[in-house]
């Protein structure tokens, strides 16, 4: 089924998710990757505030290529999710409610993502070229001395993504590759 | 005897830092394009579909195809009868990287040290594989090596009594354990034989040989075919959603081995299975 979603997402649609679905994504969302997770969660550990809200947002997995003059970013695909997989389910508990990368997730993850209704989409790899026209402007909020690794906001438009794992845990990584597998 | 002045293996190398993530060589092309045309499931058609508008959008807009950008793999094969002039060889290689990757707005992903971790912020250094071969030309191989698929790289060392069929299991699974991680379709670099580190150089160096060419050996050229049937039913399909196209190639390189050992080692490379090639 084609969804179309706003950024932030509450709750409700994010539960309206399933496995399989192709969504597109309007409006505000947010990078991280490896060295601004560990930054986050140390805050975290040390009682200190985040440089975005957790609750409703999205994040992508992703560290752009620099942009060309009169762009807003460069290449900008999904990274693998699992190397996050230490941090997710803080973030999950926290009230974040997408994550959007490409790759297997722990079983960790998936409990929080069922436990919180979340859900986690992923991006085609290797697509960072054509990802890219789906993004409109991409502003460095937080941990600018990480370059790639930096926190960016990022305006969406229609940016597509699959749901890999919705909110009652159903994972199409597992379930789609049963249906080709002849070994 | 012939004279090369280093200032131009890095002049060279800046262009292809920049021409390898911005164009995938024609077989790779090929083989994508060739791949909608087999692929069985409908997600599986869509997502190479997809990857073909993305090369069409890096090549016009000169956007790297993928935003990991590599670290950079150089292998060189220098003729005996070169005479090398300027500054050294190393030097000469990494500020063209430099250059390539500052110059080209290509992503620097590479850190410094592997456990403090500060990025050197210019791609540098680049892993160099030099090889004194016969001739005076030298051979320049650029291979930016991105590291979702690296990631998901394996090195077994297996018993002389495990086989051929030890073989196939260790690349059967290193595929299956890699799935959706390593941005399928893959192309698989296999490196049998030599020692350690022989077989992951072999391996890596694989990823680089045309996809249209086999093994010069009749039973590694049957390993490979049967690989790749045997991937290609594993059901993992482009993106890791599902379908008939996991990987694209399968390429052996074997080597002389120790009476006691059985080395392997599997190279992944996603879709994106950079390398520019010049002779000077």
């Amino acid at each position: 089924m084609e969804q179309h979603i706003k950024a932030p997402l509450d709750r409700e649609t994010a539960k309206q998710l399933r496995a399989g679905d192709y969504v597109y994504i309007t409006g505000t969302i947010y990078t991280a990757r490896d060295a601004a997770h560990k930054r986050m969660y140390e805050a975290l550990e040390q009682g200190e505030p985040l440089p975005m809200e957790m609750e409703g947002n999205v994040i992508y997995y992703m560290g752009p290529s620099p942009a060309r003059e009169g762009r807003p970013i460069g290449s900008a695909g999904p990274t693998t999710a699992s190397r996050m997989d230490k941090y997710a389910p803080s973030l999950l508990d926290l009230g974040l409610v997408g994550m959007i990368g490409k790759g297997k997730r722990s079983q960790a993850v998936q409990e929080a993502i069922v436990r919180n209704g979340a859900v986690y989409f992923a991006a085609v790899g290797g697509a960072g070229a054509l990802l890219a026209g789906s993004i409109k402007a991409s502003e460095v909020i937080a941990y600018d001395d990480l370059g790639t690794e930096a926190i960016r906001r990022l305006e969406v438009e229609d940016f597509p993504v699959i749901v890999v794992i919705d909110s009652e845990g159903r994972n199409l990584y597992e379930t789609a590759i049963k249906e080709y597998c002849k070994l | 005897m012939r004279t090369i002045e280093t200032g131009e293996i890095t002049r060279n190398i800046r262009e292809m830092c920049i021409e390898a993530n911005h164009f995938l060589s024609a077989d790779m092309k090929q083989a994508l394009s060739q791949a909608v045309q087999v692929e069985e499931s409908p997600i599986g058609q869509q997502i190479l579909g997809q990857l073909q508008d993305n090369l069409k959008i890096a090549g016009q807009d000169m956007i790297p195809i993928c935003q990991d950008t590599g670290m950079t793999v150089v292998f060189l094969e220098i003729g005996q009868d070169v005479y090398l002039t300027g500054e050294n060889l190393t030097d000469a290689v990494n500020e063209g990287v430099r250059q390539g990757y500052v110059e080209g707005y290509l992503r620097k992903s590479v850190v410094r040290d592997p456990l403090i971790r500060e990025n050197t912020k210019d791609n540098t250094p680049a892993v160099i594989h030099s090889e004194i071969v016969p001739g005076e030309q030298v051979k320049i191989t650029v291979a930016p090596k991105g590291f979702g698929s690296e990631n998901m790289s394996r090195v077994f060392m297996l018993k002389p009594a495990d086989g051929i069929e030890g073989v196939k299991d260790a690349i059967l699974s290193a595929v299956k354990d890699a799935g959706p991680n390593a941005c399928p379709p893959m192309v698989v670099g296999v490196g049998i034989g030599g020692t350690f580190e022989k077989c992951a150089l072999m391996a890596k160096h694989a990823l680089t040989r045309p996809l249209a060419e086999s093994s010069d050996i009749p039973y590694v050229r049957e390993l490979e075919k049967e690989m790749l049937h045997r991937i290609n039913q594993t059901g993992i399909g482009p993106g890791g959603l599902g379908g008939t196209t996991t990987a694209l190639a399968v390429n052996i390189e074997t080597y002389p081995t120790h009476i006691a050992g059985l080395p392997v080692a599997v190279n992944i490379c996603c879709h994106v299975n950079r390398h520019a090639v010049r002779v000077l």
